[in-house]
């Protein structure tokens, strides 16, 4: 009854077998049905998953959490906000996030030291607070003795709630930064609600936009390790300090030089 | 031209037709980012009330984008059929709609009308329209495209299958392909978003789906959803392309940021045409739109997103697509925040496709950090069914996993299908009908 005919799907590595589709994909196929329609438990799984991704966005910035992650560490840290001033702010207006608030701006002033320091490294909680709570701290517990030992200097860490990726090239500016450095919370998928991107730029300034920046995305315990993000930077940093770079010209040739 | 219109005590200005199209459009969060919306709700009132009172004939003397500096605008011009235009020429905007809504003007009265539409006519008036206007006058129309199956009859609804996979895994692919045709879709195509560029990677899937689509007897096309250069280039390896797929925009700017322009379409356009394997028909294009595009790529000249986006259909006309569609929520909050502008924008581009002529479907979807949930996708569906419009996406549990947005699911369609008695392009429901009897 049920070896009913169906359409034959030829791959160079075989005949796909109805019986299997969930063991060729992590898609949603095969699901039970009730009638036409999709049955409870799959409706609710997905319900689920998508409720992971809603509250990721609007989970608390944990700063007090991550600064005691990386206490062992002994850094400095301010506490910034761009002008979006709450998440439907942040949403409906990406240019807000881009810029600091008056009492950031101020903050910073006053806190500016004129030499110039090699590196500055932003963490904000972007579009998944989840993702910049769970990632954060392995990230630069790893990377931050690599920085220290290569005698770079780092301005204090910034904390900027509802920055978008741009907001760090205005606060590496005011610090009078060669690079910058931001950690930010991905726009949350379904699978993958804590998913963390890393954005550096060399020689920061405002309005830069982002061909002038390199990208290292899908950092969580399921897609790019914090360590191997950690890894990657650490080697993209020295290859933007050393070519005094970043952007559409340096290239990850991470491993090819190796 | 500057407009004038009192409402109540209060009097306001708008400086030019931009402006007042612009501030007339229904709230949506793109026109407010880039700084053109109504100031509040009185003033999008009193420039609905200025726009209704403008003669349709104005639109062809002031222009919101010169024709000097933008050949989409070049295009609108010099396609504009006047003989065509002679039915509506002594009518303003708030006639037209009301006349759009009258009994005699029928599906065919429609489809003669439309070469003489300029795109920013037919926003014009969907910006004055309810919901329910929008829903009525798409469903008078009726547009049909074929390739190796005639889609767009009345009464049909078809899907396009998207088997997306984030590493281009063939299996991966496959086996969302069958789960979908087991569920009846990809009747409008089984297109794929390939994750590279990679021509090898790309050849390679186009083979696996002409292979799928030869060894069933599947009376449907192929199409890998890369940038036309890239298909141009497997065009001439003799690739088996069907359909050629481009994302396009309603300005030069925009389509420049998209890495195309008109000159190239028709080269890519002449080339799949030349292939000739349609068997029934021979519409060979495929694009995607949706509002916001311009104003994403710094390339809108302060023209409004709807307006933008349905100038994008004056080009989309030129190349007989077989398929166009929206892609209404993918864009994101900052141009539409929630479902409820999700839904509104879905409807208009529906109607502004149709009524210029256009075999319009569209991609119901949205993203995590968008006000919205699989509810408004169901209310969408079901308002665009009702429409008439022309194919939706099918989607493997609505969770595209390459793409990381949500859209509709294989069995949406189903319930679609059985709620309102539509059914497949008729020769690929005869196909399932004959191979795989329930």
């Amino acid at each position: 009854m049920n070896s009913k005919k169906h359409p034959k799907i030829q791959t160079d590595s075989g005949l796909i077998k109805k019986e299997h589709l969930s063991n060729y994909t992590f898609a949603r196929v095969n699901l039970p049905k009730s009638g036409f329609a999709i049955n409870m438990s799959e409706v609710l799984a997905f319900r689920a998953d998508h409720a992971s991704a809603r509250d990721a966005i609007f989970t608390a910035f944990d700063i007090e959490k991550i600064k005691g992650e990386l206490s062992p560490l002994t850094l400095d840290f301010i506490e910034v906000s761009s002008q979006a001033e709450d998440k439907a702010a942040y949403l409906k207006r990406p240019d807000l996030g881009r810029m600091l608030n008056e009492k950031s701006n101020e903050l910073l002033e006053e806190s500016v030291n004129s030499k110039e320091k090699d590196i500055v490294i932003v963490i904000s909680n972007g579009l998944s607070a989840t993702a910049v709570n769970e990632n954060t701290a392995s990230v630069l517990n790893h990377l931050i003795p690599k920085i220290k030992e290569s005698n770079l200097t780092l301005a204090p860490i910034i904390f900027a709630t509802n920055g978008r990726v741009a907001l760090a090239d205005e606060i590496g500016e005011k610090l009078n930064a060669k690079l910058s450095i931001i950690l930010v919370g991905e726009r949350p998928g379904l699978s993958s609600p804590n998913s963390m991107s890393i954005y550096f730029t060399y020689a920061p300034e405002k309005g830069l936009t982002d061909e002038s920046r390199n990208c290292i995305s899908n950092i969580r315990d399921k897609g790019l390790p914090p360590i191997s993000a950690a890894e990657k930077l650490f080697y993209l940093v020295n290859t933007a300090l050393t070519k005094r770079i970043s952007g559409i010209h340096l290239k990850d040739d991470m491993g090819l030089t190796e | 031209m500057i407009f004038h219109q009192a409402l109540g005590t209060q009097s306001f200005t708008f400086k030019d037709l931009k402006e007042l199209l612009a501030k007339a459009t229904p709230l949506r969060t793109g026109d407010v980012l880039a700084g053109i919306a109504a100031i509040n709700n009185r003033e999008r009132v009193a420039a609905q009330y200025a726009l209704a009172e403008l003669p349709l004939k104005h639109f062809l003397k002031e222009l919101v984008i010169p024709y000097e500096t933008d050949e989409v605008s070049r295009l609108i011009i010099d396609d504009f059929n006047a003989d065509a235009f002679k039915l509506i020429s002594h009518l303003t905007v708030g006639d037209f709609r009301n006349w759009l809504l009258t009994d005699e003007v029928s599906t065919e009265e429609l489809k003669k009308l439309s070469s003489g539409l300029t795109p920013e006519m037919v926003a014009a008036v969907a910006k004055l329209m309810r919901n329910q206007d929008l829903i009525y006058v798409a469903s008078k129309c009726e547009v049909q495209t074929s390739f190796r199956n005639t889609l767009g009859k009345k009464g049909h609804f078809s899907t396009r299958l998207q088997p997306n996979h984030p590493t281009d895994d063939a299996k991966g692919i496959a086996a969302a392909i069958l789960d979908g045709l087991l569920l009846g879709n990809g009747d409008a195509v089984i297109g794929i978003n390939p994750a590279t560029d990679n021509l090898k990677i790309t050849s390679d899937l186009l083979k696996m789906l002409d292979g799928i689509i030869q060894q069933n007897e599947i009376p449907t096309q192929s199409c890998v959803l890369s940038h036309i250069t890239t298909m141009m280039t497997l065009m001439e390896q003799n690739a088996p392309v069907d359909l050629v797929f481009q994302s396009i925009g309603g300005t030069e700017a925009t389509n420049k940021s998209f890495g195309v322009n008109i000159a190239m379409l028709q080269e890519a356009y002449d080339m799949a045409l030349s292939l000739n394997r349609g068997t029934v028909g021979n519409n060979v294009m495929y694009f995607e739109t949706g509002q916001g595009s311009s104003l994403s790529a710094n390339a809108h000249h302060g023209v409004d997103q709807q307006t933008c986006e349905t100038r994008s259909y004056a080009l989309a006309r030129k190349f007989n697509p077989l398929l166009i569609n929206t892609v209404v929520g993918f864009i994101g909050p900052e141009y539409l925040y929630d479902g409820k502008q999700i839904t509104r924008a879905g409807l208009e581009d529906h109607f502004c496709g149709k009524l210029m002529g256009l075999p319009m479907g569209v991609d119901v979807c949205y993203t995590n950090h968008a006000e919205a949930d699989q509810d408004d996708m169901d209310n969408l569906l079901t308002l665009l069914a009702t429409a008439g419009c022309n194919y939706i996406i099918g989607v493997p549990g609505a969770d595209d996993i390459m793409l990381n947005y949500q859209s509709t699911s294989y069995h949406d369609s189903a319930y679609i299908r059985k709620l309102l008695g539509l059914r497949s392009a008729p020769e690929f429901e005869n196909w399932l009908n004959e191979r795989f009897p329930l």
